[in-house]
């Protein structure tokens, strides 16, 4: 009897499987295309997919948001934002992209890496709608890709902690040691002992492999942080997302000690206007530069495609100034930029 | 005697249907009240669930996303049956994901072969990394909550060392994705084209298999009655002349085994390569699915489709301007009404047969008493 009552279900189970596998009705997009987007502007309508962390990661993400606003301003135009999840899946991803493409976003903006292949599968099926990509390079007719020569920005802030620094000891903190975040560790290690080949740097990666925690754990970044400081580092530069509020936050609470910023100007950013102080200079990675020239471009019926970068030469990447900490020391920065510029200084992109 | 046994029979099949029915009910009422919290209408976000979860394209994914959490679940699943907290699903999969992607990125073999290849390294290599747990307790008393904890991240450090360029890796075009070298297309498995809605993944077929052999052994076979017997009591399973220390590391190489396959369905159908977005927590994922599916092969299945729709529909709702976070919301609350519902009906239906019981046993007293007041 149960037997019989077993069996039975599992028959069913797997014929309900073969009726959902013949993937009946239609399709979301059809369904889809009474509904328009919210916001009001009748202009260029931006789909924006952000990487973990989303807006508010007061680095990386918001240098992307800062953008999109922009343009949004400039342009009168209206933003979708939709945020990743560090649970998700090639198909999540995708499926970001093709609910903005489905509700008529164009340009759509993916912000990080991982948008990668993403990006290559979904640009192909909407080929009318401009996509960008930032940190990554994707072939593709309809595709910008925004990539930023960090390791040179990167080798300035190295050439200003090596300069700054009263120990001869500095520190770099990153988020997960994969090539993008060591393209900041092998400029800044570069910078630093170009300039005074005796200072110790101290190297520490927040998490490894596919542990991407690392670039949104403040608890992880102040606890590195803190480690490096009793070793006696006293500039640490920390390119982590948003776990560098954590090693900011330690260092704030050492006496003559500075943090070095990055991808935004985080000396102007208000959610850590407490610990400005602190902040020596920002590695700036200008993502809006990149994000606003994409939509500007797009608005002008002229898409930028292929690889854009953005390099020192061009402004993709500097040191911010705020605070005036680094003004005693900018003819030097200078000569290194110029360096850089001119071809003079090979910057390494590993370490 | 036969209407007795019909009538018992319809009232476990209630009992059983009460349980997953109560969660959902009381999820969604939790539900709806989160999103009122947040000071939005509740009845349009689940209708847009229905509709967008139900559309075609979105079939196709929950079956997809299913197919790898149906496996994560029976993986789990042969664990509890055993009375083992296999927590390490996690890092085993993701291992063996790995060494297979490496091994398929090397093979230059007749398409079904390397497949074939691949499919057995990364069972082996799931199930040796499981063993470790299992030997580890059986011989020295660990825990295996413990072991297999360590285990994860153990499997995370040594992927993350060999996974760098110039080891068992190479970087990609951009310079910032490291990655296996991609499976030749030869190694690809098939797929089901459903044109529009997408590519459905002939995984799924393994998957079934694995849902069916599953059931055979635990439910068919003496190694399964052996199995079960040891989860219910280590003492009697002793008694019955079971050997429990090498059930536990039997189980557990099984439970790794079938772990190994849950990265196949990506690795094969998707993504061909391994690189450092392959997706990562799924282990977690198939406790949840196991716990709702309450080890049984066609519950673990609805569970599977279930965690696929949810992780679809709440994606598109972020998309209509909800809370992305409402999908953790959901996901907790529906485990957690689970595993009280079930012991709320549990023990409903313990006092019920406690009440039948009883009464049978005074109708038969009763009876007796008046055949000897008879005689």
């Amino acid at each position: 009897m149960r037997r019989v009552a077993k069996l039975s279900a599992a028959c069913i189970a797997t014929a309900a499987l073969a009726v959902t596998a013949t993937a009946c009705g239609s399709t979301s997009s059809d369904n889809n295309t009474g509904s328009s987007p919210s916001g009001g502007g009748k202009g260029v309508k931006i789909g924006l997919a952000y990487d973990v962390g989303g807006r508010g990661d007061r680095s990386f993400n918001d240098s992307a948001a800062r953008g999109a606003d922009k343009a949004v301003k400039d342009f009168d135009g209206s933003v979708k934002e939709l945020t990743a999840k560090t649970s998700d899946t090639e198909a999540d991803r995708e499926q970001r992209l093709s609910d903005l493409a489905d509700a008529g976003y164009n340009p759509i903006v993916a912000v990080g890496f991982s948008y990668a292949p993403a990006v290559t599968k979904i640009a192909a099926k909407y080929p009318k709608t401009s996509f960008g990509i930032v940190d990554s390079v994707v072939d593709g007719k309809n595709v910008n890709s925004i990539t930023f020569t960090e390791e040179q920005g990167s080798y300035l802030a190295g050439v200003a902690a090596a300069l700054k620094t009263k120990k001869d000891h500095v520190g770099f903190i990153g988020g997960v040691d994969n090539p993008l975040i060591q393209k900041f560790e092998a400029g800044y290690v570069q910078g630093v002992h170009d300039t005074k080949p005796k200072v110790k740097v101290d190297v520490q990666y927040l998490s490894h492999g596919q542990d991407f925690s690392g670039f949104s754990s403040p608890d992880k970044g102040q606890q590195a942080a803190q480690g490096m400081l009793d070793k006696g580092a006293d500039v640490i530069y920390t390119a982590a997302g948003s776990s560098g509020n954590g090693a900011i936050e330690a260092v704030h609470g050492v006496k003559g000690a500075w943090g070095i910023g990055v991808d935004s100007d985080q000396y102007n950013i208000p959610g850590l206007a407490q610990y400005k102080n602190s902040f020596l200079t920002s590695m700036v990675k200008n993502v809006d530069v990149g994000v606003y020239d994409f939509i500007k471009s797009v608005k002008d019926g002229k898409p930028l495609t292929g690889n854009n970068v953005y390099s020192l030469a061009k402004g993709g990447v500097s040191l911010a100034t705020s605070g005036g900490f680094i003004n005693d020391i900018q003819p030097k920065l200078d000569a290194a930029k110029k360096k850089i510029v001119d071809g003079q200084i090979k910057v390494k992109t590993h370490p | 005697m036969n209407k007795l046994t019909s009538r018992i029979d319809k009232e476990r099949l209630f009992l059983g249907i009460a349980a997953p029915v109560l969660a959902i009910v009381a999820a969604l009422v939790v539900t709806a009240l989160v999103i009122l919290a947040t000071g939005k209408n509740p009845g349009p976000a689940f209708n847009d669930m229905l509709t967008y979860g139900f559309a075609s394209d979105s079939q196709v994914y929950i079956l997809n996303k299913a197919t790898t959490y149906y496996l994560a679940g029976v993986s789990v699943a042969i664990g509890f049956r055993m009375n083992l907290f296999n927590i390490g699903v996690d890092g085993q999969y993701r291992l063996a994901a790995f060494f297979a992607a490496v091994l398929g990125g090397a093979l230059t073999l007749p398409g079904w072969l390397s497949v074939l290849l691949i499919l057995i390294c990364a069972m082996a290599t799931g199930a040796l990394w499981a063993a470790i747990a299992g030997v580890l307790k059986v011989t020295r008393g660990v825990s295996e909550v413990i072991s297999t904890i360590m285990l994860n991240s153990i499997a995370t450090a040594i992927i993350a060392y060999l996974l760098q360029p110039g080891k068992l890796a190479q970087l990609q075009q951009g310079g910032t994705v490291v990655a296996t070298k991609p499976l030749p297309s030869a190694a690809h498995f098939f797929t089901i084209n459903t044109g529009p809605a997408g590519d459905l993944w002939g995984f799924i077929f393994v998957a079934v298999i694995v849902g069916i052999a599953y059931w055979f052994v635990l439910g068919r076979t003496r190694f399964g009655y052996d199995l079960r017997t040891v989860g219910q009591s280590e003492s009697a399973a002793t008694a019955s002349g079971v050997s429990v220390k090498k059930m536990i590391v039997t189980s557990m190489i099984i439970s790794g085994a079938v772990a190994g396959l849950i990265g196949m369905p990506t690795l094969l159908n998707d993504s061909y390569q391994f690189s450092s977005d392959f997706p990562a927590g799924i282990g977690f994922t198939g406790i949840a699915i196991a716990l709702l599916g309450r080890n049984n092969p066609v519950g673990i299945a609805l569970g599977a489709l279930l965690w696929g729709f949810l992780e679809r529909t709440t994606n598109h709702l972020e998309f209509q301007g909800y809370d992305k976070e409402i999908l953790g919301v959901i996901q907790g609350v529906i485990v957690l009404c689970v595993v009280i519902a079930y012991e709320v009906v549990r023990r409903y239906g313990l006092k019920r047969q406690q009440q039948k019981v009883g009464a049978e046993l005074a109708a038969q007293a009763a009876a007796t008493t008046k055949k000897q007041e008879v005689a």
